[in-house]
């Protein structure tokens, strides 16, 4: 775990630049870390999956993996690569503040 | 008179018919056990038919061989859980009602949830081994094989038993070069993940055996569709992987029971509380084997270890006392790598598999995470032992249903693991 800055704000961030601790989370950070993933500006669409991931991850404790986002979060897949580009799990979740998704056993 | 109702006698519900029988008064509960097959399959065995090294009599028994005299056996389809009633209805119609409930109904392959892997070239150019009828379908296939792209693939995680497409590609690896086909096929291993396995430590040392034997990895592959006109599969972000023959392992989902049931999550596996195996939200319905949600992997061990653990809870419930036994999601799995030999993995939900020796500490006779042939006759062994003891639901000798650290090399564990397990 290392001492980082997302613009100026001082973060802890893993080795792949995921925010360790949620509550240094704001949508101005999210913002900033949507630019690092090429996906910025962040619209609509985009904020209802991270609003997703957030409710998901509040009640499972795991960031939810593509099934589920479209099963229980209505969004299809081919909306999630159009929005999050190469990898949309893993840049959604780095730009909602959740852990790395690790991929299951 | 009470009932203990199992639904599904695979391994785990095979397993805990047997363990129940012993420790629950006849006079005051009986125990049934509903299939909707009279055959009991060795899945493990299913990696080796396609190379003749298992033909089917080798993993097809009759189900009743297994079950107690004690146990009511009823063969039917489930067609639904009704919890608020406490009862089970059958597709026939008939009402089974229960005072415990134990979900056993495992997973099964879902080809349908992949745009056109069920086109033309099912089974006919795209095969599966996680079936008997799929694994025998692929054995005669391969008797024709004469060179090409044979391309290996995982449709989608979580799946059972994660490390077997590592293993078909290793054992056809070796049938290939000893068939003097190798030089004439390319072999390619396509995966969603985005190594060659889903714990670091075994996947870099997997990840070199591939590179050794010259075998072409794709990763990060979500799959969108099948195309059979062209012979490839496309994934989401439109990359295409062109094959002669595709070998793969559509996604993995549990009994469609329990989603008529409300009972599942997105791939219909119940949630269930990953220590007591407690159904979420349901006192007294319990789940174990391939049929939950905990984070462990879903194998014929880790049902093995589950069991022991539900029969003591289950004692409790019936007590009226706590649930006091908790499963720490121990898995133990070997991977046949060819040319007989193997891997060992022991793991559990916080530690990922590493190095060290089984299943006594510091003498063995199996390496953990080391490729020895000890290891392959262990995984050859696996066969007497499941169908001799497992289903049985005897002791293991020196094997405890808790991950044990004695004897790992705990160092070589990477800080990796502590990312979160999630689908992908
Ligand atoms: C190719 C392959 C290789 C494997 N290798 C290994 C290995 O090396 N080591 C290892 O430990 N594990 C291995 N496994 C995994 C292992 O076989 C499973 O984890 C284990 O069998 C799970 O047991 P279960 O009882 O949960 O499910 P199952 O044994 O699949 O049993 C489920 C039962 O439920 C019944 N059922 C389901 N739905 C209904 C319904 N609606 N109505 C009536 N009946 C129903 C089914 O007919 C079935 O009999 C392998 C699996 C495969 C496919």
């Amino acid at each position: 775990m290392s001492e980082n800055s997302i613009i100026g704000i001082a973060v802890d961030l893993d080795e792949s630049g995921y925010l360790t601790n949620h509550d240094q989370w704001t949508p101005v950070i999210a913002e900033a870390l949507a630019g690092e993933e090429g996906v910025a500006p962040l619209t609509d669409e985009h904020w209802k999956v991270l609003k997703f991931i957030a409710e998901d991850y509040k009640e499972r404790e795991t960031v939810p993996g593509m099934r589920r986002m479209n099963k229980v979060g209505g969004i299809p897949t081919k909306d999630l690569y159009r929005l999050f580009p190469d990898g949309p799990i893993k840049k959604a979740a780095r730009i909602a503040g959740y852990p790395k998704p690790a991929s299951c056993v | 008179m009470k009932t203990v109702l199992i639904l599904g006698a695979g391994t785990a519900g095979t397993m805990m018919s047997n363990h129940l029988r012993r420790r629950l008064d006849d006079d005051e509960w009986a125990i049934r056990i509903v299939d909707e097959r009279e055959e009991h399959y060795y899945q493990p065995g299913f990696l080796f038919m396609p190379f003749g090294v298992y033909d089917e009599r080798d993993v097809v028994r009759p189900q009743r061989k297994f079950i107690g005299n004690g146990v009511g056996r009823i063969r039917g389809k489930i067609e639904q859980i009704d919890p608020a009633e406490n009862c089970v209805t059958l597709a026939s119609g008939e009402r089974l009602d229960y005072d415990i409930l134990i979900v056993a109904t495992g997973t099964d392959i879902a080809p349908d949830q992949t745009e056109g892997m069920l086109g033309a070239d099912w089974q006919n150019r795209a095969f599966d081994f996680y079936t008997f009828e799929g694994s025998r379908r692929l054995a005669a296939a391969l008797k024709d094989w004469k060179g090409g792209r044979l391309v290996v693939h995982i449709s989608e995680m979580p799946i059972k038993c994660p490390v077997a497409p590592l293993e078909f590609t290793f054992l056809a690896d070796a049938w290939l070069t000893r068939n003097g086909l190798r030089d004439k096929t390319e072999l390619i291993f396509v995966t969603p993940l985005s190594g060659a396995f889903t714990k670091p430590v075994a996947s870099k040392i997997l990840s070199h055996l591939l590179e050794e034997k010259n075998i072409k990895v794709v990763n990060d592959f979500a799959i969108g569709s099948v195309d059979s006109d062209s012979h490839k599969i496309v994934s989401w972000d439109n990359r295409e992987v062109a094959y002669d023959m595709l070998v793969t392992v559509p996604t993995n989902m549990g009994s469609a029971a329990i989603d008529r049931s409300g009972l599942g999550d997105e791939f219909n596996y119940v949630p269930t509380d990953k220590a007591t195996l407690q159904a979420k939200g349901h006192e007294n319905i319990f789940a174990l084997g391939d049929a939950t949600d905990v984070p462990t992997s879903k194998a014929g061990s880790v049902a093995h270890f589950e069991a022991e653990i539900l029969t003591e809870n289950i004692m409790d419930y019936i007590a009226g006392r706590e649930l006091s036994a908790g499963f720490d999601g121990h898995a133990n799995c070997f991977i046949e790598s060819g040319y007989g030999k193997g891997f060992l993995l022991d793991f559990n939900y916080e530690q990922e598999p590493v190095t060290g020796t089984f299943p006594i500490p510091g003498l063995g006779p199996m390496q953990l995470l080391r490729e020895t042939r000890m290891n392959h006759w262990g995984k050859m062994a696996f066969k007497w032992v499941y169908w001799n003891m497992l289903l049985q639901a005897r002791p293991i000798p020196l094997v405890k249903p808790e991950l044990s650290l004695a004897g790992k090399n705990l160092q070589a564990a990477s800080r990796e693991t502590a990312t979160q397990p999630i689908h992908n």
